[in-house]
């Protein structure tokens, strides 16, 4: 009996295997590269069954003269070449992907580390980077070695305070960066049907922190209804009997809020024993924390209220953007004292929008606080969105109430 | 594949960003990306590695996909690295941009002279023979071309 990842690629652990991918995308900065690539490969046509995407959301828009005019080749080819483009604005290539593109059982391989974030939907993606992407364009294959699977056993609900981001925490925490290298995380358990799709990207998200190859849930009803909403139809997919290398497990009435401390994913600490630490910025927002269901979730802490320190909110998407600004969300968030970037990745990558300056620490509800990543001599620590949201109005790290 | 240089000692869990930090990423320059590779780590070291043998800690490579992380590495003149683990996605660009890796577990003393034999799965630590793992035929093809963009350019 196969684990997920098995059965989509079709071969046993530890096999290599060359594999046709359904969909390949790359986003400004890694595609620049991989454009310079493919010109060097001498190639000139690209694949004819894979579906290929460019979008501008790392560094968008372009902070300067050199980044714009590497942008400006990178768009034309894109457009020239009839890969499906997204340009600044339209939001973060996983939130995008996630919105009605990838469907169960698809082989996916993104230019960035945090493609993995689209296993929530029953497919194998993962990150690759740039070169590997222009040999897709240029082949429409790629070559992949089977990953074993760790369990992520998921039970019970979430009680307190705690969200999705607190238990992604909480097993990165666990399995350490490199707990999971070269295998694939698999989130089971009873646990998992009451996840919303918003919820299991931010698990999946957090794979590759533990060094995962890819993060994936099994697409069951509510899968199959979020993908319909959008036009979609898609199958569940029926959990085998497997083996896998571990198999942790979380019951989610356990979790407490949780902060990541600089600089590094795995060292966690309840969230109460920061209490009190001074902030200088607090960043809602990325692929792991910017979709609508996260700024509906600040909207409702910070409404009515003053944020205590700066405060930025990048929604990952367009669309998302468009939902807040319909529902009063944003208007609430703004109200409050919040300030809006962006649709994209905004300055989790220290590119801009929010660098940080020597000394400063930010609560960030990104996925990495590694040294100087924001900014050289500044400090990051990791939260849930109600962590982030609770810490700005004190300016300080500050616990969540439950909802 | 051969190769030999001067072990430089490194520790475990370098990230990328560490490799080569966001702040260098506007640029194609390559000669930007040798020249502050590490620099997080130690603004130094950089002009230490021109036929060295970086020999490192588990996870080397981990975060983010950023190839500039294995070119930068490269370009600074790093023969190959050797660590006990790689995370998955540099191990992939190295390859790719033609950097030797070598997963093993070794003492490091810096300056230790050593030679290595990708084909064969050996290295040699200032004269002592260690087995290594050896990477799949199609790595070692990629390799020996010079890079993923070279073994495409002779395939095609």
């Amino acid at each position: 009996m196969s684990t997920l990842s098995e059965r989509i690629l079709n071969a046993p652990a530890n096999e290599y295997v060359d594999r046709k991918v359904d969909r390949a995308f790359a986003c400004d900065g890694t595609g620049m590269l991989a454009l310079e690539a493919w010109k060097n490969m001498g190639a000139s046509h690209l694949a004819d069954e894979t579906e290929f995407s460019i979008f501008f959301d790392h560094i968008a828009p372009a902070n300067n003269t050199t980044t714009a005019t590497l942008q400006h080749e990178l768009r034309e080819f894109a457009k020239s070449s009839f890969m499906n483009f997204s340009d600044v604005g339209c939001g973060i290539c996983h939130q995008l992907m996630g919105e009605g593109a990838v469907l169960p059982g698809e082989i996916v391989i993104g230019a960035d580390s945090h493609s993995v974030t689209l296993g929530a939907f029953g497919a194998f993606a993962t990150g690759v980077g740039a070169t590997d992407m222009a040999a897709i364009w240029l082949t429409g294959e790629t070559w992949l070695r089977v990953p074993e699977s760790i369990a992520i056993h998921i039970e019970g609900r979430f009680t307190g305070a705690a969200e999705a981001k607190d238990l992604a925490l909480a097993y990165v925490g666990e399995l350490g960066t490199d707990g999971a290298t070269y295998q694939a995380l698999e989130f089971v358990g009873e646990g998992v049907k009451d996840l919303s799709i918003d919820e299991r990207m931010v698990l999946s998200n957090l794979s590759v922190e533990a060094g995962a190859k890819a993060g994936l849930f099994y697409a069951d009803d509510v899968t199959v209804r979020y993908l319909r909403e959008r036009g979609q139809n898609a199958k569940p997919q029926i959990p085998e009997t497997c083996t896998y290398t571990r198999e942790p497990e979380f019951d989610l009435s356990d979790i407490v809020p949780l902060v990541a401390v600089p600089h590094r994913v795995d060292t966690v600490k309840p969230v109460d024993d920061l209490a009190g630490l001074p902030l200088d910025q607090v960043f809602v927002g990325t692929c792991t924390n910017g979709r609508y269901s996260d700024l509906a979730r600040l909207a409702r802490i910070v409404k009515g209220k003053k944020v205590a320190v700066r405060t930025i909110v990048v929604p990952a998407s367009a669309s998302v953007l468009t939902q807040a600004i319909k529902t009063g969300v944003l208007a609430d968030i703004v109200e409050a004292g919040c300030t809006v970037g962006t649709p994209g990745c905004g300055p989790c990558l220290g590119a801009h929008m929010g660098v940080l300056g020597e000394e400063e620490v930010c609560l960030s509800t990104a996925n990495r606080n590694f040294k100087n990543r924001m900014g050289v001599g500044g400090e990051i620590y990791l939260s849930s969105v109600a962590t982030a949201a609770a810490s700005a109005l004190e300016g300080e790290i500050t616990a969540p109430e439950v909802a | 594949m051969l190769g030999e240089g001067r072990a430089v000692c490194l520790p475990a869990d370098i990230d990328t960003d560490i490799v080569i930090a966001g702040r260098y990423l506007r640029t194609k320059d390559r000669s930007i990306w040798a020249s502050h590779v590490f620099e997080d780590l130690d603004p130094a070291l950089a002009h230490r590695l021109k036929g060295a043998v970086i020999v490192a800690g588990k996870n080397f490579g981990c975060g983010s996909s950023r190839e500039q992380a294995a070119i930068a590495i490269r370009e600074a003149g790093v023969v190959a690295v050797i660590a006990p683990t790689f995370a998955r996605i540099f191990f992939r660009n190295a390859i790719n941009v033609g950097l030797p890796l070598i997963e093993a577990d070794l003492p490091c003393n810096d300056g230790n002279i050593i030679k290595f034999n990708l084909a064969q799965g050996f290295v040699e630590v200032s004269g002592k023979r260690h087995k290594v793992r050896t990477l799949s035929p199609r790595m070692q093809e990629i390799l020996s071309a010079g890079g993923l963009v070279d073994y495409w350019r002779k395939h095609r």
